[in-house]
C-alpha cells in the first residue's frame, strides 16, 4: 500500500479550523433535531395510546409514513420540494430568505423522521406500564390528562431512557446525511479536506474519532441520566 | 346509596353479567363472593365506571353512572377503590401517593394534603413509612397504602376488589383489620373477597355470584345458615374445607 | 402546484429508474446475506465465554454502531481501491462496507435470538452426546433464526433504505438514478415524490408482512 502519510495536515490552516466547525455544525443540528424529535415524538407516540380513534390513526399514519422512506429521499424532499408545495409566498420565504435554508432543512428532516422513532418509544413505555395503574388513577378520579400527565408519562419516559439515548445517538450519525444538501458538518469538512489535500485517511481517521468520542461521552452522561431516573425497586433492568 | 339495576354487560358476545340487581344503604357493608370468572370483579368495576355496561342502571348517591352527562372523574373522586394488585404508583413515595388526587383533583393546598396523608398514614398503622417507595414495602403495608390513598379522598363509598388475594397469608389480616376497623367507622363498603371470615364478622349482607348472575342476596346470618341454592352451598363447601 | 405534476417524465425514465431499482435490490440481498452470516458469528464470539473472542465481538459491534453509516461508505470507497492497488467498482466497496457494517446489528439481533432460547435445549442437546458446534446448528441456531425472523426481516428493510445512501459515491442505484433524471429534466418535485413513494410501498408492504410474521409465530 503506497501511501503518504501526513497527520500533521489535521492540525494546519484552514483544516483544524474546518474540523472545529464542522462538529459544531454536528452538534447543533442533532441538538434542534432532537429537541423537535422528543417533544413531537412525544405527543405522537402518546397518540398512539388514548381511546380515540382519530388519534391513534394520526399517530400510526404518522410513524409508517416517516419510517417507511429512506432518510436521505426525506433529506431531499425537506429541502427540494417542500417550498414548492407550501403557499407560494411561503415557498417564496423559505427559498429565498430563510436563515440557513440547507441547516433548517435538515433540523426540520431529522427531527420530524426522529419523532417517529421516539413515538415508537414513547408508545411501547407507556404500553409496558400495567394497566392497573391507568384503572387505579381514574379511579381517583383524575381526568384523562391527568392520568397521563402524572402516571403514565413519568413512568414511561424512565422506563425508556436507555432506547431513547440510543435514539439520540441516532439523530446525530444521521445528521451526517445534512452533507447532501450542503450542511457544512464533520464529514462534509472530512471529505473536503481529502477533496483538497488527497490525506483521506487522515481526514476520514479524524472523522471516525470525533464520532467516537461524542457517543462515548452521551453513554456517559445517559448512564448517570438512567441512574438518577431509574425508581427504586422498579424494572427497570440493563441488558444482560 | 348504591342503587344496580337490572345491569347486562357483554365481551363481544360473551355476557359477564346477567340482569344484576341490588341495593347498597348507608353504612351498609356488603361482601361480594363467587368462583372466579363469576363477573363479581366486573360488577364492582361497574358501579365507579372503571367498566362500561350495555344495559341497566347504576347510580351512586342519585348520580346515574352510566349517563354520558356525568362527570365521571367527579364521581370517582368520591368513591374510594382498592385493588388485587395495589396499583401504587411506582414512581411516587406512599406520601406523594396520597397526596396526588388530594391536591390535583380535590385541589387541595400542598400544606393541607400533607397533613391529612400523614393522619391516614398513622390510622394504617404506617405512620413513620410515609418516605418509602412502593417497592420498598411489603405487599401487606403497600396495600394499607392504597386505602389510605383511597381514604384521603373522604369518599363516601369504598369498593374493595379482592384487596387479599396478592398477599401472602401472614399479611392478609393487617390488611384485614384496617377494613374491619373502617366498617365499624361507618362506612359504606362493597368488597369482592373469598376471605369468609371476614365476611362472617364483617358483612351486613353478602351476595354470591355464579356465571354473571346473582344467585344469592341475603344476610350474612342467612347466608352462612342455610344459603338456599345448591351453587352457593356448594362453593361454601369448597372454599371453608380449608 | 400538483396540477402541473407531470407523470410523464417518470413514464419515460421508467426503464431507466427499474435498473437502478434492480441495482438497489441485488445490494439489498447480497449485504443481508453476508452480514446476517458475519453477524451470526459475531453473535457466537460475544456468547462464546472466550476473553479474546468475546472482546473484538463486543468491538466490533459497539465501533460500528457509534459511526454513520455514510462514514462507512466514505471510508471503503476510499480504502478498499488502496488496499488492493487498482481500481475498484464502487458496488464491490460498498458491498464491504455495508457487510462490516451491518452485521453489527445483525449480530445483536442474532444474540439476543440465541439468549432466548432456554439452556435447557442446549442441555438436552449436549446430552445426547453433541458437540458445541452440533448443538449450535442444529438445535439453537435454527429456533434462534425462527424467532427472530421478524426483527431480521426488519433489519433487512432498514439496510433497503440504507443502500439508498449509495448515492453519494455515485453508485446508480435507484436512488442515484431519481436524482439523475431529476437533475437532467429539472422535474426535482416529480422525481423526489415518486421515489418516497416507491420506498413507501416497498417498505410498507414489508412491513406489514412482518406483522403477519409475527403474529403466525406467537400463534
Amino acid at each position: 500500500m503506497k501511501y503518504n502519510w501526513n497527520w500533521g495536515i489535521l492540525f494546519e490552516d484552514p483544516y483544524f479550523g474546518w474540523l472545529i466547525s464542522g462538529i459544531q455544525w454536528t452538534l447543533m443540528v442533532s441538538a434542534i433535531a432532537w429537541i423537535i424529535a422528543f417533544s413531537l415524538g412525544s405527543i405522537v407516540g402518546v397518540a398512539r395510546t388514548v381511546d380515540s380513534r382519530w388519534a391513534r390513526g394520526l399517530g400510526t399514519a404518522y410513524v409508517e409514513g416517516f419510517r417507511n422512506v429512506p432518510l436521505l429521499v426525506q433529506m431531499f424532499l425537506w429541502f427540494y420540494v417542500v417550498p414548492e408545495l407550501v403557499p407560494e409566498d411561503l415557498g417564496r420565504w423559505m427559498k429565498r430568505d430563510m436563515p440557513f435554508p440547507e441547516a433548517t432543512s435538515a433540523i426540520l428532516c431529522l427531527g420530524t423522521y426522529t419523532a417517529s422513532r421516539v413515538a415508537e418509544q414513547v408508545r411501547a413505555g407507556i404500553e409496558s406500564i400495567p394497566r392497573g395503574q391507568k384503572a387505579a388513577g381514574y379511579a381517583m378520579g383524575l381526568t384523562t390528562f391527568q392520568v397521563y400527565r402524572h402516571l403514565l408519562v413519568p413512568v414511561g419516559y424512565r422506563i425508556i431512557v436507555p432506547p431513547l439515548t440510543s435514539e439520540f445517538l441516532t439523530i446525530f450519525k444521521n445528521s451526517s446525511l445534512a452533507l447532501t444538501i450542503g450542511v457544512a458538518e464533520v464529514l462534509f469538512q472530512a471529505r473536503q479536506i481529502e477533496n483538497y489535500t488527497f490525506q483521506g485517511f487522515e481526514a476520514f481517521t479524524a472523522a471516525t474519532l470525533i464520532y467516537l468520542v461524542v457517543t462515548m461521552i452521551v453513554v456517559l452522561i445517559m448512564g448517570y441520566v438512567e441512574q438518577r431516573a431509574r425508581i427504586p425497586g422498579y424494572g427497570v433492568q440493563r441488558e444482560p | 346509596m348504591i342503587e344496580i339495576e337490572h345491569v347486562n354487560k357483554w365481551f363481544g358476545s360473551f355476557q359477564v353479567l346477567k340482569d344484576n340487581s341490588s341495593s347498597i344503604s348507608k353504612g351498609e357493608v356488603v361482601v361480594i363472593c363467587g368462583p372466579s370468572g363469576s363477573g363479581k370483579s366486573t360488577l364492582i368495576k361497574c358501579v365507579n365506571g372503571l367498566e362500561p355496561f350495555q344495559e341497566g342502571r347504576i347510580t351512586v348517591d342519585g348520580v346515574s353512572v352510566g349517563d354520558s352527562a356525568t362527570n365521571l372523574p367527579k364521581l370517582r373522586s368520591q368513591i374510594g377503590m382498592v385493588f388485587q394488585n395495589f396499583e401504587l404508583f411506582p414512581h411516587m413515595t406512599a406520601m406523594q401517593n396520597i397526596c396526588l388526587a388530594q391536591t390535583k383533583v380535590l385541589g387541595r393546598s400542598q400544606d393541607e394534603a400533607t397533613e391529612r396523608t400523614q393522619k391516614l398514614l398513622d390510622r394504617v398503622g404506617l405512620g413513620d413509612l410515609g418516605y418509602k417507595y412502593p417497592s420498598e414495602l411489603s405487599g401487606g403495608q403497600q396495600q394499607r397504602v392504597a386505602i389510605a390513598r383511597a381514604l384521603a379522598m373522604d369518599p363516601i363509598a369504598m369498593l374493595f376488589d379482592e384487596p387479599t388475594s396478592a398477599l401472602d397469608p401472614e399479611m392478609i389480616n393487617e390488611v384485614l383489620d384496617v377494613m374491619q376497623e373502617l366498617a365499624r367507622s361507618g362506612m359504606t363498603m362493597m368488597v369482592v373477597t373469598h376471605e369468609m371470615g371476614f365476611a362472617r364478622r364483617v358483612a351486613d349482607r353478602v351476595i354470591f355470584m355464579d356465571e354473571g348472575e346473582i344467585v344469592e342476596d341475603a344476610t350474612k346470618e342467612d347466608f352462612f345458615g342455610k344459603p338456599r341454592s345448591d351453587r352457593a352451598q356448594l362453593f361454601l363447601s369448597k372454599i371453608l374445607e380449608h | 402546484m400538483l396540477l402541473d405534476f407531470d407523470f410523464g417524465v417518470i413514464i419515460r425514465s421508467l426503464p431507466y429508474l427499474g435498473q437502478g431499482m434492480m441495482l438497489s435490490l441485488s445490494l439489498t440481498l447480497l449485504a443481508a446475506a453476508g452480514s446476517i452470516v458475519l453477524g451470526t458469528i459475531l453473535a457466537l464470539m460475544r456468547l462464546s465465554g472466550i476473553g479474546p473472542l468475546m472482546w473484538i465481538g463486543a468491538t466490533w459491534v459497539n465501533f460500528f454502531r457509534s459511526l454513520p453509516l455514510l462514514l462507512v461508505i466514505f471510508w471503503f470507497y476510499f480504502l478498499v481501491p488502496l488496499v488492493v492497488q487498482r481500481q475498484v467498482d464502487a458496488f464491490q466497496s460498498a458491498l464491504i462496507g455495508f457487510i462490516l457494517f451491518e452485521a453489527a446489528y445483525y449480530c445483536e439481533i442474532m444474540r439476543s435470538g440465541i439468549l432466548s432460547i432456554s439452556r435447557g435445549q442446549a442441555s438436552a442437546g449436549y446430552a445426547l452426546g453433541l458437540r458445541y458446534s452440533q448443538c449450535m446448528r442444529f438445535i439453537v441456531l435454527p429456533q434462534a433464526f425462527r424467532n427472530m425472523m421478524p426483527v431480521l426481516l426488519t433489519q433487512t428493510i432498514i439496510l433497503f433504505q440504507d443502500t439508498s445512501l449509495v448515492f453519494v459515491v455515485g453508485l446508480a442505484d435507484f436512488m442515484t438514478s431519481a436524482v439523475t433524471v431529476a437533475q437532467r429534466d429539472s422535474r426535482l418535485v416529480e422525481l423526489y415524490v415518486f421515489a418516497a413513494f416507491v420506498y413507501f410501498v416497498i417498505c410498507y408492504s414489508g412491513s406489514l408482512y412482518v406483522k403477519y410474521l409475527q403474529k403466525k409465530i406467537h400463534r
